[in-house]
């Protein structure tokens, strides 16, 4: 996180406050400056591609849901097994542009995580290293508004494995739709809290569940991405206007 | 293929008419979908707006509008929209709209048009407007004449495989540690090693099937000829080896075994051994065949074993299920069965009590004379004796017979009917005059009331004794029946009693499974009403058939019905009678008493769609029963005014 700018530093600390923030709208500024400096082709490509003004409603971008699968939850220890991904708008979302990266993980798998993921060691053992795949990852985010269910997985992962692989760091602007359910569900009235109603479940098949979506088999990277997809449709079509900007959604 | 386009495919492979399709065809479908996400209320298609895609309802439901902005239709899961409008001028003339949070998967209209040009069955859905039930009965239909049960579904165990070298002592030990009769005896490839007889076994060696040893050929070819135990089994065996396909039919192995005269059938998978078939392993199959049933019931000599055999009756309702029979047949097979037993007890009754004093007629009435019976149900029958009967000197005769044949039912889990419409009741063991007056009274003087419990009456079913008397009833029913609109306008406001529960099953169909904890009663709120009003319809037509396919057919004849109500009430009939079957058929199987009513949980999301359908066929026909039938009580009071 050294490599932050403070500001960003703060805000991602309390990301679950204060999604509202200014602080989101030097996102550009810093993307603009990580392109000037990077050494890297690929992540110099993605900068280029550039983001959205943070004034750009959100029926106007293309987004792209990403979801990324790990041996466990620790950035400095576990690594990525596989990435799904799949392009979308606010109206659509076309299964055929989805794609999906096995990745071989920079130690072994434990036992454990192979429950939770349902890859095996031989389906991992041929699969290429992020560094060679980590180039047709960007290429599908460039140009596209990011959207994850629970911002801290893809984001620490991704950017812990771009400075292990390519010795920079890797951050850009994300929709969170955990986030955004949790704000929604924190709204629930003083007295309702107070009455003793349960806290909901934010993980991302409860919330669906919510929306009236269908559950799908999850933790597949490919699933869970089509699935956080919808879950923004849903999000965006019960709680905020289509013209909402970006600004306010994304941190 | 991506696992997400797999998830697609499989929810759209379950319903018309992406089932249709083929392999190919569907994988085209399942990596071409957009998918999008519409709230409660929001319009998914507006009037006249361009329409490019088949849209299919993946979760959620829809409400279709005419250009008025009446309802025309609510789909759900699994239910697809916009075809028709694609069809014509990919305008929506149907607007649409969610009612619930709903994801819809669009279709490209490219893709839709080549798959109505590619296959058939897909193209004959749309283009009818989506009939799913009569799409669906035609499918059962085509099954059922295919199915024939294949010889390997009787194999339960791998053979026993012994080398030809194998001394016969040792053979015989195998024999009984396997508790087999028979041991395939295998040498080694010999010559040719690509014979008919060759093939791997499953450790990847080739072998030659040689011959065949059972426990007769120990005894007859080697203990009888004094050879010792040490004698190889490939000097006992024989070799005229017999076999068969695992794919033929279980009729067609049997025909083998009896043309050789064999009792043992070695079954091949191509050419490896999969198993030996034993003659009576083809009779034990045999058994529970609603045949052998019918047949044995008569070889009975008495009541003891009439009741032993009443415990098959299940097992040939539930094979008869698994085997793909049609409600049609299934219904006609347990009423023979139930009239079976009545005609052995009535011997046996006779036989006991001696030859009647008067002739008679004995009858079955309701579901049994209707041939529409499931399992076991309860009794309903009926006797009609001679003119010449006179109460004093012959009623003590027929009472007794009446009590053995019902109690003897009772005994074989045919309950006694709770209205007491038995000819054990005085009321019901009456000469064929006093009949006649009974139907002249409920058809000339008709009182609802009256007639809700004597609607029975008007499904006859023959069992034993005379005849002409049934007859000359149902032809008394046929020539009264259609010129008395009383009497019509009662039964049809009969038939109006029990409604289907299309209310109930509106929200069965959008709440999640096992939320809701009302069953379906699918005899009182579905068979019962349509068997109802098609006989108020039959009666009207001057119909003698029983049989509620019979009578529709009748009826098909006349102009009672409008166009086409009388193939969806046909089809609206079997499913609903399927239904019901199948259900009955899943509690015999775990080993529950049979019922009628059916927890939504137990249905599969596409036959809820079907027996919406079905229940929405039945709601029109009772509309249109209301309104063919009117009391005309009110009518002429109305002119008289």
């Amino acid at each position: 996180m050294r490599d932050w700018p403070q500001r960003l530093q703060k805000h991602y600390r309390r990301w679950q406050w204060h999604r509202r923030g200014k602080l989101v709208s030097e996102w550009p500024a810093y993307l603009a400056d990580r392109q000037s400096k990077t050494r890297d082709e690929r992540l110099a490509h993605y900068f280029a591609a550039g983001t959205f003004d943070p004034q750009t409603p959100i029926s106007e971008v293309p987004m792209v849901a990403l979801d990324i699968e790990t041996t466990g939850l620790d950035p400095s220890r576990d690594s990525i097994v596989s990435i799904g991904v799949q392009p979308f708008t606010l109206g659509r979302i076309p299964v055929a542009q989805s794609s999906y990266w096995t990745v071989k993980p920079r130690r072994a798998l434990s036992n454990r995580s192979v429950v939770y993921h349902r890859l095996t060691h031989s389906d991992l053992a041929n699969a290429p290293r992020f560094d060679k795949v980590v180039g047709e990852v960007l290429e599908q985010l460039a140009g596209r508004l990011v959207v994850v269910h629970y911002t801290r997985i893809e984001r620490e992962f991704l950017n812990a494995a771009a400075r292990h692989y390519l010795k920079e760091p890797l951050l850009f602007p994300l929709i969170d739709t955990m986030a955004i359910e949790a704000y929604q569900h924190r709204r629930l009235p003083w007295f309702q809290r107070l009455l003793g109603r349960r806290p909901v479940s934010l993980r991302l098949h409860p919330s669906r569940e919510r929306y009236n979506l269908p559950a799908y088999q999850a933790h597949h990277a490919l699933i869970d991405a089509l699935a956080t997809a919808e879950l923004l449709q849903a999000q965006i079509a019960r709680h905020y206007a289509p013209d909402t900007p970006i600004g306010v959604l994304w941190e | 293929m991506d696992i997400e386009q797999l998830e697609i495919r499989q929810h759209m492979a379950q319903f018309a008419p992406f089932e249709y399709l083929g392999d190919e065809w569907l994988d085209q479908v399942a990596t071409r979908v957009e998918i999008s996400y519409f709230q409660a209320g929001t319009d998914i298609l507006a009037l006249d707006q361009e329409i490019n895609e088949l849209c299919y309802v993946r979760s959620g439901a829809v409400e279709v509008s005419r250009r008025s902005g009446q309802l025309f239709d609510r789909l759900m899961e699994g239910d697809i929209f916009g075809y028709s409008d694609i069809m014509r001028n990919r305008r929506v003339r149907f607007p649409v709209r969610a009612i619930e949070d709903t994801l819809i998967y669009f279709v490209p209209a490219e893709l839709f048009d080549a798959l109505r040009a590619d296959n058939d069955d897909f193209a004959d859905f749309v283009e009818t407007g989506g009939d799913r039930l009569k799409a669906t009965i035609d499918q059962q239909r085509s099954d059922n004449q295919m199915t024939s049960t294949r010889v390997r579904r009787l194999i339960r165990r791998k053979p026993t495989m012994v080398d030809i070298r194998t001394p016969v002592g040792e053979v015989a030990r195998r024999m009984r540690e396997d508790n087999v009769t028979s041991v395939l005896v295998l040498s080694d490839e010999g010559e040719e090693a690509n014979g008919p007889r060759h093939f791997t076994t499953q450790e990847g060696q080739v072998r030659r099937l040689a011959g065949l040893l059972t426990d007769r050929d120990c005894c007859v070819r080697a203990l009888a000829e004094n050879l010792s135990g040490e004698t190889p089994v490939g000097e006992v065996m024989s070799t005229s080896l017999i076999t068969a396909q695992s794919d033929v039919s279980i009729y067609e192995a049997m025909m083998t075994m009896l043309n050789h005269n064999i009792q043992h059938l070695p079954i091949l998978y191509r050419r490896r051994p999969i198993g030996v078939l034993q003659l009576s392993d083809v009779m034990r199959y045999e058994t529970r065949s609603s045949l052998y049933l019918v047949s044995s019931i008569f070889t009975q000599s008495g009541l003891a074993g009439l009741v032993r055999l009443s415990g098959d009756v299940p097992l040939a309702f539930a094979r008869l299920v698994d085997e793909g029979a049609d409600a049609h047949m299934i219904g006609r097979t347990m009423a023979t069965i139930c009239r079976s037993f009545i005609r052995k007890l009535l011997e046996l009754g006779e036989a006991e009590l001696g030859p009647p004093p008067v002739p008679y007629c004995f009858m079955v009435l309701g579901s049994c004379a209707r041939d529409e019976q499931t399992v076991f149900a309860d009794q309903d029958h009926a006797m009609v004796l001679d003119e010449s009967f006179v109460p004093e000197q012959h009623d003590e005769y027929f009472q007794s017979l009446a009590r053995f044949v019902s109690e003897g039912m009772a005994a074989c889990s045919y309950p006694l009917c709770k209205g007491d419409i038995m000819a054990t009741n005085k009321r019901w063991r009456q000469p064929l005059s006093v009949w006649q007056g009974y139907f002249r009274d409920w058809i000339e003087k008709p009182d609802p009331e009256a007639l809700l419990h004597s609607s029975i009456f008007f499904d006859l079913g023959y069992v034993h004794g005379e005849l002409n008397m049934l007859e000359s009833l149902q032809s008394l029913i046929s020539k009264l029946a259609p010129q008395h609109p009383f009497f019509l306008a009662a039964m049809a406001r009969n038939a109006l009693n029990r409604t289907p529960p299309l209310g109930l099953f509106r929200t069965f169909i959008l709440e999640k499974d096992g939320q809701h904890k009302d069953a379906i009663d699918l005899k009182r709120r579905g068979t019962a009403p349509l068997v109802d009003l098609v006989r108020v319809h039959a009666l009207a037509c001057g119909s003698s058939a029983n049989n509620t396919i019979d009578r529709l057919k009748d009826i098909a004849e006349t102009r009672l019905l409008p166009e086409g109500v009388n193939d969806r009430l046909r089809y609206a009939f079997e499913f609903i009678s399927m239904v019901r079957i199948r259900h009955q058929a899943l509690a015999i199987e775990g080993n529950e008493a049979p019922d009628n009513r059916l927890r939504p949980d137990n249905v599969e999301s596409h036959e809820r769609h079907n027996l919406k359908d079905a229940f929405e066929v039945l709601s029109h026909a009772q509309k249109f029963l209301k309104f063919r039938y009117p009391m005309p009580s009110t009518s002429t009071r109305g002119r008289g005014r």
